[in-house]
């Protein structure tokens, strides 16, 4: 037995390097003979290249340089592919948007390397750029993709037929969503070498084998002349998946020009610029209620800003699409989802992945429907609400015996919803400026990868023997702030019965772990552990046969027989597959079937008050109450609902990317706001774990992203709340944008 | 005269170092280089986020905010001085217990401004906490935890 | 870090007359660094083109904080923190306290400087309308004497004052206000590490149930710190009970000339800062006999 398995909260294994100072971070290795990169780039958003001229006054045979051209010269192969092989490492001949790389520098000393930076000018003929949506979606001129479509998905369930005309209610409406900056407190960043045998890079990374393929492609070297090691990564939350790819490349082809090792550390002015955002998004949504107020039909047109490059944008256009119906049963259902090129620097990952896009105009729908219908806003959730044996809207049948519910009931209760209706409701009344009010929202997650996308990774994990006697687990899954190391090592205690001292965990270095996938879809814990508990137990099982261990064993016993096990034959290894779950069927072309392998499912619900002299909102109570089938680490597990939570409200309410001439404007920690420790009250979280996952270890389920759906949409309802019928539907709410709206509202009468 | 190197005499964790700079280096650069002392971090080279913070003559300040010619003569703590022969000061572990750092890039200047925290109130509110705590930005952690471990910090604790 | 380090000097002197005698000798030349939190920024950025720096770190008789019968002198280099604790600040100068709580964080109040926020001269700093409501002035010095000059005259356009260029500031002095009534309010981005969007202070003296004194700062609504002057005129000499809200709002939209920027919209300053003034003459008409 084992005091520190599943379930238990305990402390986190990485966190002494991370207070001490001894964590090392991609700025932090000393490295004897190691240059600096930087990135000269593009200043319009779209042209053509004429020339590039290297000013006076800088020891230019001094440096290291890189165009398209010598990527050329050396046969390399210009192309970063997440999805499609579309996005250059550098500019050929056409920039297609603000901030793109056009070359790299290389020097030893950074000052002499900024100013060579700035000595440089890249001749442009600027052409017109597109940055509006519709103005891409009419394709006058071409941005990329088809007919600047890079993805297109339509769902589609039943059949609306007559039901728009007859309907007792339908309601639209239009909502939209900004592009959100990951504002990891570590900016990105690379290390790179080049040796006879190969391509090395550390840094800041979320998915080693992404950066491993990619390096494979532009060198076109074997996979194991390419190694990719992450380093402890200062926050990543998305804005690490793709983009640091591109790092890589950048500073080994320095790396491989120059001779030397190089790092390229992004200052913040330029990681806000240049690096992938959340995608704004615009959803137009239709919805049919019969007269109590029950789903008929619902019909969204939903629309995401890709930027200039295909990147990931078709995969969280995915999530979005599938996610856009809500937590809700509606027999008919039309979504048409659409990823749109614009001369903008491309968007990619951030925590949600579309689904917070889609959620947001679902749930504020729903509230504003009610108010139309004149029915409670609790009421409408209760008459659709999904149950066991619905169908969801690409027609996956749920599989939970779900109380969605008695979780509302429960988080509205925690947060003392109905009384503060009443009691609020008595004190806007009055003559106060500060007007309250409440809101909520219910929301799911689905946990994984979309659809076939686990099989298409095909995740391998493994289990081996140290010569010290403890089982060292091999998955490159990074940590990066949720307590991987931590998680995994419970998973490992709890399945042989351990201690997590005999557990260890191998650095992320693609030479040593296999591929279990990247680490984002909220698939770490729930896939990734699972076969990380599978690995284990397969080890166990080695041993068993190998004679070494016989079944009750006590720690001491095991330790003793993996000793013996491995003195005598070398380390013994157990790797486990991923195996697609029995009946999960899932078509690409119609987008139906089962979408994921399942859900988590969750109510917000929030406290504002508003101050009518400033229009500013504080957040004066947030309750997150989920069910997440079951919880590995609670105090991690709550540290992951409380940073998202308050990711969630940032993007609500302050954090808005302001732009001009397609590229970020605000791009300083001074101008885009992020919520300080004065800016929150505490947010309060409540785990269920009535629907374990039968496939997850210990029957958990994914959760890293579920928090950043909920709490815009119950945001905007409190806001609603407190000021009486105000058709809220764009975050951020920020002061300006509420007074805007309160002075349209009072202009309607 | 231009490009010259100036000597920079101060105590760093406890120790006297003595080293040559250029006078507007920032301190934080120094610090991470000259000192070969990397757990100060830079977030966003602004006075902003907070994760360069040390304690420079008993006072909370940005160290990429001070050139480093305004650090002469200084005392100065940064978070390779809180332990103690390799054991952890009680705030430490009170951040580990209560899962007050996930990343851990913005800790380091998290865990100085609570040292200064604490040292200026030894038993704060939970308001008091956060305005102490409010030039320090944590993107990971909402600071509900954060806040958490300098409570049990503040009563002897480590857990909350 | 895309500052211009290598070609720094840094002139560090050892008293006030050495360090006006770098400025009368290259006069435009040296540019003084108190605390760094404003020059620090831009020159890390690579956006301020000086090279020679004046640090007046060791003007160590600039850090005093000296009250006396009539009112209280600070040095230029009194931090916000300094300010904030101080005893005499608080009795009665409580405008003075909040803006130093809110400007940035207590990093930024370690080592932030009064004279520093003055003299980089931004519409949008925190302290400068309390130093307009308590109708502070500046002791401007050069190596030909010193001058006292009334802070409301001393900005003159958009980071412009008449601080001129063989000149140091080196002290504020702000009279003891009467007893009276006190307000401040900055409207920033967020709680804390902000700049102000609108900022507003006010004293008031009140005789009788009678404004007899008022006076109003603004920040971040023009070009420069200002006196809400149009706005003081009508409200001298009313009584508390019968405070002219509406006109006050009126005259204050005379006295402001906002703008759109990367913070903000002009309409959104207008209508706040009309909305703040008028949340700051609530608060006096209910006060006891203006004693906030």
């Amino acid at each position: 037995m084992t005091t520190e398995g599943i379930g238990i909260s305990v402390p986190r294994k990485e966190g002494r390097g991370k207070l001490t100072g001894k964590a090392q971070y991609v700025a932090d290795q000393v490295w004897p003979g190691r240059i600096y990169g930087v990135t000269v780039r593009s200043k319009v958003a779209h042209g053509r290249i004429l020339a590039i001229r290297f000013g006076e006054g800088i020891p230019w045979d001094e440096f290291t340089i890189v165009t398209a051209k010598d990527i050329a010269a050396q046969g390399w192969c210009n192309r970063v592919e997440s999805i499609e092989p579309d996005q250059p490492f550098l500019a050929e001949e056409f920039i297609n948007h603000a901030e793109e790389p056009i070359l790299l520098l290389a020097h030893a000393d950074r000052h002499l390397l900024e100013r060579a930076r700035r000595a440089v000018t890249v001749e442009v003929e600027e052409l017109p750029a597109v940055l509006d949506l519709d103005e891409a979606l009419a394709c006058v001129q071409a941005v990329g993709g088809r007919r600047n479509l890079f993805k297109e998905i339509r769902i589609e369930l039943g059949d609306p037929g007559e039901i728009w005309s007859q309907a007792a209610h339908v309601v639209e409406g239009t909502y939209h969503t900004g592009a959100q900056e990951q504002l990891y407190i570590e900016t990105n960043g690379m290390s790179a070498e080049v040796a006879g045998d190969g391509v090395t890079v550390r840094g800041s990374l979320q998915c080693p084998y992404y950066v491993h393929t990619a390096l494979t492609q532009l060198f076109h070297l074997p996979g194991d002349r390419v190694r990719v090691l992450q380093m402890d990564t200062g926050g990543a939350f998305g804005g690490k998946e793709d983009y640091p790819s591109i790092i890589a490349g950048h500073a080994a082809m320095l790396a491989w020009k120059a001779g030397r090792p190089v790092t390229i550390v992004y200052d913040r002015e330029e990681d806000m610029a240049c690096t992938t955002k959340r995608h704004p998004s615009r959803s137009r949504l239709r919805t049919a209620f019969d007269a109590s107020g029950r789903l008929l039909a619902m019909e969204s047109d939903f629309v995401l800003d890709a930027g200039a490059y295909t990147t990931l944008s078709p995969v969280v256009l995915s999530r979005g699409a599938i996610h856009a119906l809500g937590p809700y049963r509606c027999p008919h259902v039309r979504i048409h989802a659409r990823a749109v090129a614009t001369n903008s620097p491309p968007n990619g990952a951030f925590r949600g992945f579309g689904a917070p896009q889609s959620l947001f105009a679902m749930e504020r729908h729903m509230d504003i429907a009610a108010a139309r219908m004149g029915l409670d806003p609790v009421q409408l959730r209760r008459r659709n609400l999904l149950k066991l044996g619905d169908l969801m809207a690409t027609g996956q049948r749920v599989a939970e015996d779900l109380d969605l519910e008695g979780l509302m009931d429960r988080a509205l209760a925690d947060l003392g919803y109905q009384e503060k209706l009443v009691a609020f409701a008595q004190h806007n009344a009055g003559p106060g400026p500060v007007k309250k009010g409440v809101g909520f929202s219910v929301f799911m997650h689905g946990c994984g990868f979309t659809g076939s996308g686990e099989l298409h990774l095909a995740s391998v994990t493994g289990a081996r023997t140290l010569a010290d006697g403890r089982v060292e687990v091999l998955a490159a899954s990074t940590e990066m702030g949720q307590g991987k190391e931590t998680v995994f090592t419970q998973i490992v205690s709890e399945a042989l019965g351990v201690p997590s001292e005999l557990v260890a965990m191998a650095g992320v270095d693609t030479r040593e772990v296999p591929n279990s996938g990247p680490t984002v879809a909220s698939r770490s814990t729930m896939v990734v552990g699972k076969l990380v508990q599978d690995a284990a137990l397969g080890l166990k099982e080695m041993l068993i046969q190998g004679g070494f261990l016989r079944e009750p064993y006590d720690p001491a016993g095991f330790r003793a027989a993996v000793r013996k096990a491995h003195a005598q034959s070398g380390a013994m290894t157990c790797f486990a597959e991923y195996q697609q779950p029995a009946g999960l069927v899932w078509d690409d072309k119609t987008y139906q079937g089962d979408a994921y392998p399942t859900f988590a499912w969750a109510c917000y619900a929030v406290e504002v008050s508003v101050d009518t002299v400033t229009w500013e909102v504080k957040v004066e109570d947030f309750v997150a109450r989920q069910e997440v089938g079951r919880v590995i680490n609670p105090v991690l597990a709550a540290g992951q609902v409380e940073g998202g939570v308050t990711q969630g409200l940032g993007w609500a309410l302050w954090e808005k990317v302001e732009t001009a001439q397609g590229r970020m404007i605000n791009n300083q920690m001074t101008n885009y706001i992020v919520a300080t420790a004065q800016d929150l009250p505490r947010i309060r979280v409540y785990f269920e774990e009535n629907n374990p996952y039968v496939l997850g270890p210990g029957g958990a389920k994914g959760l890293g992203e579920l928090p950043m759906d909920g709490p815009a949409p119950a945001v905007l309802g409190a806001i609603q709340n407190a000021l009486g019928l105000l058709d809220l539907r764009e975050v951020p709410v920020t002061p300006e944008r509420l007074l805007e709206a309160v002075e349209a509202h009072h202009e309607r009468g | 005269m231009n490009g010259d190197r100036m000597q920079l005499d101060v105590t760093v964790n406890g120790q006297a170092r003595s080293v040559q700079v250029l006078p507007m280096a920032r301190l934080l650069d120094v610090l991470r280089e000259e000192l070969q002392l990397p757990g100060t971090k830079e977030g966003c080279g602004e006075g902003e986020c907070g994760a360069c913070s040390v304690i420079m003559d008993g006072k909370l300040v940005n160290s990429c905010l001070v050139p480093a010619v305004q650090a002469q003569g200084a005392e100065l703590l940064t978070i390779e001085g809180l332990a103690r022969d390799g054991e952890l000061s009680g705030l430490q572990r009170a951040f580990v217990a209560c899962n007050g750092a996930q990343c851990g890039f913005c800790t380091p200047g998290m865990v100085l401004a609570s040292v200064d925290l604490l040292r200026r109130c030894a038993h704060p509110t939970e308001t008091e906490i956060r305005e102490g705590l409010a030039g320090n930005i944590c993107r990971c952690t909402g600071y509900v935890k954060i806040i958490d471990a300098v409570q049990a910090a503040a009563a002897g604790r480590e857990r909350p | 870090m895309r500052g211009n380090v290598p070609d720094c000097t840094v002139k560090v002197p050892g008293s006030l007359a050495e360090a006006l005698a770098t400025l009368a000798q290259e006069p435009g030349r040296w540019r003084p660094l108190a605390g760094g939190t404003d020059l620090m920024v831009p020159f890390a950025a690579g956006r301020l083109a000086d090279t020679h720096f004046l640090s007046l770190q060791r003007l160590d008789a600039l850090r005093a904080i000296e009250p006396d019968d009539e009112g209280i002198t600070f040095g230029a280099l009194v931090t916000y923190t300094d300010l904030r604790r101080h005893p005499y600040v608080q009795r009665h100068l409580p405008n003075l306290v909040q803006s130093a709580k809110v400007t940035g964080a207590v990093a930024i109040q370690n080592r932030g400087t009064l004279g520093g926020n003055l003299v980089n001269g931004s519409p949008a700093a925190d302290t400068p309308p309390s130093l307009l409501a308590y109708g502070a002035q500046v002791e401007l010095a050069g190596t030909g004497g010193a001058r006292w000059v009334p802070y409301e005259a001393f900005h003159t356009g958009y980071k412009q004052t008449v601080l001129a260029q063989e000149e140091l500031l080196t002290r504020i002095r702000v009279a003891r206000p009467a007893p009276g009534f006190h307000f401040y309010r900055k409207v920033g981005t967020r709680a804390a590490q902000a700049v102000a969007k609108v900022c507003l202070a006010l004293y008031a003296r009140v005789e009788d149930g009678v404004v007899r004194d008022c006076r109003i700062g603004l920040g971040s609504v023009a070009p420069v710190p200002l006196r809400a002057r149009s706005v003081e005129a009508v409200l001298l000499d009313r009584a508390l009970d019968a405070l002219p809200l509406s006109e006050a709002r009126a005259a204050l939209m005379a006295d402001i000339s906002p703008i759109d920027d990367i913070r903000s919209t002009a309409r959104y300053r207008r209508i706040v800062a009309g909305n703040v003034l008028v949340q700051a003459l609530t608060e006096l008409a209910t006060s006891l006999n203006g004693c906030s």
